[in-house]
């Protein structure tokens, strides 16, 4: 049998328009045929973290307080407060634009592998049970480029 | 290419008002349940699907036996190869 084609994506930003093109390239690449792995760090977590709050210490727990989930991210651009967001949201909905829990549900179940940072969980205090539970690993940026030195390519996004 | 009408079915994906990536993601679980060999057909009213579809059986190596477009709507059929 061929070996499969490879691609490793890092996902580093926590906007909804940037999260919205991570997991759709993800999606079609698993659909059409290839090993998939997503690196998420820094706001990038906030793709894959559950809605409860994070945080151990003051800073942390403030940190917490700001970061969202998959629901609750804006787009990079004309958020304004969450009114971008929300008529994003209702724009995509009525084009039948596949919502970004979907497409992140889809992404697992064509047997994407996502991994976390673990130096940018450490750092922003968000322990693996804040995560969904999808989320395969933690690991570090060694592991990171092992995966992307295999790829035929690699995003950052 | 053969005529849509002339080729036996077995499977229909109805991909109607769906946009990108949801018709490539449809197609690809699907195809795992018929078996290699057999044809699925898929209805899109994405233009998208025109390009994305050809894309995807050269990508996945299965057969694109043919796409059409009849008003607003596409049709395509394609075998499973393996």
């Amino acid at each position: 049998m061929e070996e499969k084609k490879k691609i490793t994506m890092v996902v580093f930003s926590g906007d909804m328009d940037k999260a919205m093109a991570a997991f759709i390239i993800a999606t079609g690449a698993a659909a059409s045929g290839m090993a998939v792995t997503m690196f998420f760090t820094f706001w990038g977590l906030q793709t894959i973290k559950k809605p409860t709050r994070t945080g151990k210490g003051f800073f942390g727990k403030m940190l917490g307080w700001m970061l969202k989930d998959l629901n609750g991210i804006g787009p990079s651009k004309m958020n304004f407060g969450g009114m971008g967001r929300w008529m994003f949201k209702k724009m995509m909905k009525s084009k039948n634009v596949a919502m970004l829990p979907d497409l992140r549900q889809m992404a697992t179940e064509l047997g994407v592998k996502m991994e976390a940072c673990q130096m940018s969980m450490d750092v922003m205090e968000i322990r693996k049970e804040d995560l969904i539970d999808e989320v395969a690993e933690v690991v570090g940026v060694a592991a990171m480029l092992e995966e992307a030195q295999q790829s035929t390519f690699t995003l950052f996004i | 290419m053969e005529a849509i009408q002339e080729l036996k079915i077995d499977q229909t994906l109805d991909l109607k008002g769906l946009l990108c990536p949801i018709p490539v993601v449809k197609l690809a679980m699907t195809i795992k349940k018929v078996e290699v060999g057999q044809l699925i057909q898929g209805i899109a009213t994405d233009p998208g699907v025109m390009a994305d579809i050809p894309a995807w059986c050269r990508s996945t190596g299965n057969e694109l036996v043919s796409i059409e477009q009849k008003g607003k709507e596409y049709f395509f059929v394609v075998r499973r190869k393996k």
